[in-house]
């Protein structure tokens, strides 16, 4: 069924549009919203675009990155500034997914999708997005909680701070190589004191319906160093507060059964 | 809902066509234009069988919204061909029986059109690489790998 299409110049006339339209649903590169289509997706009848460069901006200053929401996976590939996120973007999709995929899009990917997503939540990213009350900043955290009720605004960026070499690690699971959908995905970022882990955050992908974190693998390594007891002990918690879908990659069970596997051979530095 | 007048390139011909809101690329080339050659294989963006250039970059025209091309340049399996002369790539399909079914041929050819034209001698690993997005279901992909290494070998994709 045809939808109307809407094209706005910027941002914020492209929120307005959405929170005063019913059934409008905003595009970014398309591999979620046509894919909705295509599969006979009624639930929005407007579709809304924005034709503005600052959405594909990539900024650095001092230490904080800042991603515009409409810059490309294959983007994020050609930046050196942002080759932390290379593996991660890498890890998505063929050549011509990359070239659509967007950052912000892939905030709203449902799992077994949304690896971006996982290591943004590693990151502790900040998500800016535009309402029709204005721009808000959100920790990722918050956003992926509330992401379906977050009709009506338009995700502008996303930033973080950038993290010191050897902190930031990820990992894809697939079943299918090099291109397959996760079975799990991990990123984990572990700035360490005195070669103690001070303020770990570890992300997973494809272990709830959103990119959650592992509190209670967190915790336990918190103050620990990456030897084998403190991997141990987190390992020993890392399925706790998941809760992963079955779907045609894995099963629950089997998700959460390798969870710890995954995470022991990502903290010891192990290739995928 | 009003049809909406698009106007682009397809393989360095103007074209213009009629669109419905919400149409995707692949039924502006396939239905508008009357380029057969991007196929409907998943919808999904799982499968590659619709896999174009836009503006010399590979994306699949099935989650393209028809309207985003709008003044640029869609490229086609269908247009790679000169005169009667075959695109080396697709005499190296020929030749190496890198084509059962053919689904996914025109798909397999772009992809491999753009990893060429950006890396003009890729590794084996870089060709697996190149064509991750495109699922075959016949082949078995060795036929394929062998096909775009042959014309990297040769040069054939700075000829064409």
């Amino acid at each position: 069924m045809p939808v109307s299409v809407k094209t706005f110049a910027t941002v914020p006339e492209a929120a307005s549009a959405l929170s005063s339209e019913r059934g409008a649903r905003y595009i970014g590169g398309g591999t979620l919203v046509m894919r909705a289509l295509n599969e006979g997706d009624l639930s929005f009848s407007t579709i809304v675009r924005v034709q503005d460069r600052n959405l594909s901006a990539v900024r650095a200053s001092g230490g904080r990155i800042s991603i515009g929401a409409g810059v490309t996976l294959a983007q994020i590939l050609r930046e050196r500034d942002l080759n932390f996120l290379h593996a991660v973007a890498r890890s998505i999709g063929g050549p011509a997914v990359r070239n659509m995929a967007t950052v912000g899009g892939n905030l709203f990917a449902a799992a077994p999708f949304g690896d971006l997503a996982v290591a943004l939540l590693a990151l502790d990213a900040t998500v800016s997005v535009q309402g029709g009350y204005g721009v808000r900043d959100m920790p990722v955290e918050e956003f992926l909680a509330g992401r379906d009720r977050a009709g009506g605004s338009v995700v502008t960026s996303v930033s973080f701070e950038r993290p010191s070499a050897e902190a930031f690690r990820y990992r894809k699971i697939a079943r299918v190589k090099p291109k397959g959908a996760s079975v799990i995905s991990l990123a984990v970022h572990l700035p360490s004191v005195g070669g103690r882990v001070s303020g770990a955050r570890i992300a997973y992908g494809a272990m709830a319906p959103t990119a959650i974190r592992a509190k209670s693998a967190e915790r336990a390594l918190e103050g620990r160093m990456l030897d084998d007891a403190g991997i141990a002990a987190a390992v020993a918690v890392a399925a706790e507060g998941t809760s992963p879908p079955t779907d045609a990659i894995a099963s629950t069970w089997y998700r959460r059964e390798v969870a710890g596997v995954h995470l022991r051979r990502l903290l010891l530095g192990q290739e995928a | 809902m009003a049809k909406t007048a698009l106007q682009f390139r397809h393989n360095d011909r103007e074209v213009a066509v009629f669109v419905e809101g919400g149409d995707s690329l692949l039924v502006a080339l396939r239905d508008g234009v009357g380029d057969h050659s991007p196929k409907f294989g998943c919808g999904q963006g799982g499968c590659g069988a619709c896999t174009v250039l836009i503006d010399g970059e590979a994306h699949l025209a099935c989650l393209t919204l028809a309207e985003t091309v709008a003044g640029r340049s869609v490229q086609t399996a269908d247009g790679l061909k000169t005169g009667p002369t075959l695109h080396p790539l697709q005499t190296a399909f020929m030749e190496n029986f890198a084509a059962q079914c053919g689904y996914c041929t025109p798909g397999m050819l772009m992809a491999a059109k753009a990893l060429l034209d950006h890396n003009p001698n890729p590794s084996r690993q870089e060709v697996i690489e190149g064509i991750a997005g495109n699922i075959c279901r016949c082949t078995g992909y060795e036929p394929i790998i062998n096909a775009i290494l042959s014309v990297a070998a040769r040069g054939g994709a700075l000829r064409a």
